[in-house]
């Protein structure tokens, strides 16, 4: 079976990106390169100091370069405080 | 292809991806597609307490572009079969 975004349409799901940002939001749409559309869409800031600020971003489209990872959401941890995660570094020649 | 090949004997099993941003997933591989993305089930990650933003996650796609390494059991891999394989490949090419 082929590896797909499908069962995720007009799911919750948890994207993070190159980046290391976490954002959550509905998948409203995809494609094969894993360019995203995200309805009501936030990120999920995460820090050593604060709790999570949530940053709403509404709809959104992530190019599917940018995106590492789909992930369904279930319940989320408020009180967490972490690191934020790191980017991935491709190499540039 | 001869490893897209290789992956889908693999789907089923337990592995452990990681990725180029230094986490690691374990899941049971569900799926996978000729660019190598993987579908992880009921995911756990390696060093929680380093990154509990991520405990909630169940299953995951993550982008075949994205990942450093997939780590599998030796027990069901036929090195044999694969360097047979991965040298036929090469003759085929050249």
């Amino acid at each position: 079976m082929a590896a797909t975004l499908k069962e995720w349409k007009n799911e919750s799901v948890t994207v993070i990106t190159c980046d290391g940002r976490i954002i959550v939001g509905i998948l409203a749409g995809h494609d094969q390169v894993q360019n995203l559309v995200l309805k009501d869409a936030e990120e999920r800031v995460y820090s050593m100091e604060e709790t999570v600020e949530l940053v709403p971003l509404g709809l959104y489209v992530i190019r599917g370069d940018n995106v590492a990872l789909v992930g369904d959401t279930s319940s989320w941890e408020d009180s967490v405080q972490a690191e934020p995660l790191p980017a991935i570094f491709q190499h540039v020649l | 292809m001869i490893f897209y090949s290789f992956f889908k004997t693999l789907v089923g099993r337990e592995v452990a991806v990681e990725l180029k941003n230094d986490v690691v997933f374990t899941g049971t591989l569900h799926s996978v597609d000729q660019y190598l993305n993987v579908k992880l089930l009921n995911v756990k990650v390696v060093n929680h307490d380093k990154y509990p933003q991520l405990c909630s996650l169940k299953n995951c796609f993550v982008r075949g572009s994205v990942v450093r390494y997939i780590q599998i059991p030796t027990e069901h891999v036929d090195t044999e079969l694969l360097q047979d394989a991965a040298r036929k490949e090469n003759a085929a090419k050249t």
